[in-house]
């Protein structure tokens, strides 16, 4: 355009575009390629993204169980008749174990299955390590089944069921020394036999986690338990502290250097790593005040703080969109500025309010990075107590369980990890759905 | 008496306090409401406010500082035989576990305070007993420990009664006399008002005190290292080598090289793909287009970042391991500086993009509207009319990216690696600051350590450098906008 009179100095035709036109066409047709090849590829990079969590995770929610008659032998499992529990506690799972074992090679028999000469240890690596425990645990619960034949779904071990889902093949057991591809076949064998089945598994989500050797049986409980205790010291902190804070910033402080500075400060403050929130609250709250490390109230305060910010910011932004009218018609019935704000421009501001905080919320869901420096990446079996002693109990929360099934060997956990990440994005999912439905049905336009 | 119990006690005598100051008004003048000074209400809640407000003030305070009293007078009663041969923490830390082990015996078998001492008789099998409750000792357990344990749960149960009176005389008397003064011509309205607006400003405090946290947290224990482990060392060493036995190198350089390295390459993917989304989406795209687009990218900003460190782990790494970096042969693992700042890159698109869309879009259509009337082509537009005027807008869109990169974690945690090396190859495993602040707070050394405490130095060095980004980019943006408004 600038050099435009040396070209433009012999047109030759009106009708025949001239090279340095078409030029110009060409560079805008590009141009707005690029954009478009921009869009895409973040398209591409979410589609691409959401795709393989889902690949990888939706195995976590179906498992292979082996099906297996017992018959409960009393003069194994309670010598002294009673059914005591407390004596009965005296069996360990090993005890089981040979229960589960003489079952298991008994109905093989029946079956006609041919065990490829597989030792009866070898015969017990189909099923989970966790097989005896659960089994154990239902006869503790329930002595009277004592002496009955029941059906009993053992978990199969994490290679089988890695066989059953595509995961594992005959030549990658070669190479495995957890896994036989005799063993492989005889688990075959038994599901053409309708000894073994995969089917939706729910104690994914009911669970607690179990240890490194057995994926199988871990599940989510004590992190969706310990995420839900969290969300909610979350809330009950940060939603009056974030709406006090923002009355008094935005409805009643003067503006001087010292309000001036509060909001700098909050601006900052929703800027600082993730990770410094962590250290604070490592220094702050476990060292200073003697808080128990892992424990969902030291995540919950460390995440209060996180969110504020974003509560803040939100609620002002609410608080500014009630039109001055509404405060000044309250003023000129005779309200205190107090009645105006309380009575008045609060509940018009709510759902904006409420919509932050469900924000604000959902990010706190799927915050991890502080969470690891106050413990919470620690191993807990245990479900933590109902509130307020529950709040002071180890416990882990979702996207820290995630990495911390990524950081473990075998590969079942990242199945584990990815369908944890689906149960995250799932609940991120639906608080956003609320916060937008809560927007659309309560917005007003002044 | 436990707090949450407390708690209820002190709500529930403001709650009293509510409804007889309420009453007491309105019989001041027999039932007459317009006889009072103001509603009958308000003088329920200066009861209200005046009891539970200073008595739960109280006992927020007293748990603060009830842990620091505790640890200092039971640290003075340990023989000094005890603090010579290990240090204070440790012991203290035997103290508080024999101390809460003691707490889940009584609570499970019900001993009373004799049986507790009656313990001491025979240390071995208490140890052994401890065991079964989930609190499990290495060595022997010495009588001085037991002997402290004893005294620091003592010592804790008589502070907590302590703290149960002081609050409930607290309540009382704030009861009494906020009651006494009810009074028709008590100016009750107002002084609530008051009240509420200092309840308001000191949780607009808290802002302010968060920050005062952060900084005074890394700085005191930052401070703490450079007494232990020279800052020359620290700021102008090439080596990270961390012992378990001491004798470490922490020098910051590696780990700041793979930082920066993972961000540039982030922000060089970041940058390009949110910027030409951005004048795309404001500039070319139809209404529909637009609509859709937009919030779908923007979704790429509320994954959470564990769910990019997965993704870089499970499915980026190998992907680029086997088809880039093996075939090229420039490395062979899977967690590399590119894994991390391809994922990241990703992450950040959304926040180029957004924040670059509000910028392109605040550039006055005059000024298009002047460019196309020379007849300039869209594309020439957007390149010397609507960039130049929104470039420092974009600058500080890029600052505020870039400084999400640095502070970032999960993704460099599980897609860097953890090697702390100086190298230009992308492919090879690096480490950041953000990984090793992780990796030495989460670690089993003692938290004295230098190991342990240069992650607060660690700490405050990603403080300063994401402070300074977010104020320079604040400051470009804010310039921008007192040129177009």
């Amino acid at each position: 355009m600038t050099d435009a009179s040396q070209h433009a100095a012999a047109p030759k035709s009106l009708l025949v575009a001239d090279s340095r036109t078409r030029s110009r066409k060409a560079a805008e047709m590009r141009f707005r390629l690029y954009g478009m090849m921009a869009v895409g590829v973040g398209l591409l990079a979410l589609v691409f993204l959401l795709t393989s969590v889902l690949g990888n995770g939706l195995g976590a929610f179906r498992q292979t169980f082996v099906q297996i008659p017992i018959t409960l032998d009393e003069k194994v499992l309670d010598k002294s008749g009673t059914r005591d529990p407390a004596v009965m506690k005296k069996v360990t799972t090993i005890g089981y174990g040979k229960l589960v074992q003489k079952a298991i090679e008994d109905e093989l028999a029946a079956k006609g299955i041919d065990t490829q000469g597989l030792k009866s240890k070898e015969i017990m690596g189909l099923l989970s390590k966790e097989a005896p425990a659960d089994l154990r645990d239902r006869v503790l619960a329930d002595p009277g089944l004592i002496g009955q034949t029941i059906a009993f779904d053992a978990y199969a071990t994490s290679r089988v069921d890695g066989y059953f889902k595509g995961r594992v093949t005959l030549e990658t057991a070669e190479r495995d020394s957890n896994i036989s591809p005799e063993q492989l076949k005889v688990a075959q064998a038994m599901a053409d036999a309708g000894m073994i089945e995969t089917r939706l598994n729910l104690a994914f989500l009911t669970a607690s986690d179990a240890s490194e050797l057995r994926p199988e049986a871990a599940g989510l409980g004590v992190a969706i338990l310990g995420s839900a205790y969290m969300m909610l010291i979350v809330l009950v902190l940060s939603l009056p502290i974030g709406v006090a804070t923002s009355i008094y910033l935005e409805e009643l402080a003067p503006k001087n250097k010292w309000t001036d500075m509060i909001e700098v400060n909050i601006a900052n403050l929703a800027a600082v790593p993730s990770i410094v929130y962590g250290i604070l609250a490592l220094a702050l709250f476990i060292n200073f005040m003697g808080l128990p490390q892992s424990a969902p109230v030291v995540g919950g305060l460390v995440l209060t703080l996180m969110t504020l910010p974003t509560i803040i910011i939100a609620t002002r932004a609410a608080l500014k969109a009630v039109p001055p009218s509404i405060r000044d018609a309250a003023l000129g019935v005779g309200a205190s500025k107090m009645q105006s704000i309380f009575h008045h421009v609060l509940p018009l501001a709510m759902p904006g309010i409420l919509t932050g905080t469900i924000l604000g919320l959902a990010r706190a869901l799927g915050e991890s990075a502080p969470l690891l420096l106050i413990g919470m990446v620690a191993f807990v079996k245990d479900f933590p107590a109902a509130p307020p002693e529950g709040l002071m109990q180890p416990a882990t929360a979702l996207p820290v369980q995630v990495y911390q099934w990524t950081q473990r060997a075998d590969p079942a956990f990242v199945e584990r990890a990815s369908g944890a990440i689906i149960v995250l994005l799932l609940f991120l999912l639906t608080m956003n759905a609320v916060a937008i439905v809560l927007r659309r049905r309560f917005e007003r336009r002044w | 008496m436990s707090v949450g119990l407390l708690t209820l006690i002190i709500l529930g005598l403001a709650a009293a306090g509510f409804l007889l100051g309420r009453q007491r008004a309105l019989s001041a003048v027999k039932g007459d409401a317009r006889a009072l000074h103001s509603l009958p209400s308000f003088y329920g809640w200066s009861v209200f406010l005046f009891t539970a407000v200073p008595a739960l003030l109280v006992m927020v305070a007293w748990l603060f500082l009830q842990p620091t009293l505790l640890e200092t007078r039971i640290t003075n009663t340990l023989p000094a035989a005890e603090t010579a041969t290990s240090s204070t923490d440790l012991v203290m830390a035997d103290v508080r576990r024999l101390a809460d082990g003691l707490d889940v015996l009584v609570a499970r078998e019900g001993l009373d305070t004799a049986a507790v001492a009656a313990l001491a008789a025979d240390l071995p099998a208490l140890s052994d007993r401890m065991a079964g409750v989930g609190v499990a000792f290495g060595a022997d357990l010495d009588p001085a420990i037991f002997n402290a344990a004893i005294a620091y749960r003592d010592l804790g149960a008589s502070l907590t009664g302590m703290m149960t009176i002081a609050a409930l005389i607290v309540a009382a008397g704030g009861f009494l006399f906020a009651l006494m003064r009810v009074h028709p011509e008590q100016r009750a309205r107002n002084l609530v008002e008051q009240f509420i607006v200092v309840l308001l400003i000191a949780s607009s405090l808290i802002a302010v005190a968060t920050t005062f946290g952060i900084i005074a947290s890394l700085v005191v224990e930052s401070w703490h290292f450079f007494r232990i482990y020279p800052a020359s060392e620290f700021f102008f060493s090439t080596t990270w080598n961390p012992q378990f036995r001491g004798g470490s190198d922490l020098g910051l350089w590696p780990l700041v090289w793979g930082t920066i390295y993972v961000s540039f390459i982030a922000l060089v993917v970041a940058a390009p793909i949110g910027l030409m989304a951005a004048i795309y989406l404001s500039e070319y795209a139809s209404p529909k287009v637009r609509a859709t687009a937009k919030p779908l990218l923007e979704i790429l900003a509320g994954i959470p970042s564990i769910v990019y460190g997965l993704f870089a782990l499970v499915t980026v790494g190998p992907i680029l391991r086997d088809w880039l970096a093996m075939p090229l042969g420039l490395g062979n693992s899977s967690s590399s500086v590119m894994t991390a700042g391809l994922v990241m890159g990703i992450m950040l698109i959304p926040y180029v993009s957004s924040l670059s869309d509000d910028i392109i879009n605040a550039v006055p259509q005059a000024m298009r509207d002047g460019s196309f009337g020379l007849g300039a082509t869209q594309s020439e537009t957007v390149k010397r009319v609507v960039l130049p005027a929104a470039l420092p807008g974009i600058v500080g869109a890029v600052l505020l990216a870039a400084s999400r990169a640095i502070g970032e974690t999960m993704i460099v945690v599980m897609g860097a690696g953890a090697a702390a090396k100086l190298s230009v190859n992308p492919f090879e495993a690096m480490t950041t600051v953000t990984v090793k602040i992780v990796s030495q707070l989460t670690g089993d050394t003692e938290f004295a350590s230098p190991e342990t405490l240069v992650a607060f130095a660690l700490g405050l060095t990603l403080f300063c450098f994401t402070l300074g980004l977010n104020v320079l980019a604040l400051v470009i943006v804010r310039k921008y906008r007192e040129q177009y408004e």
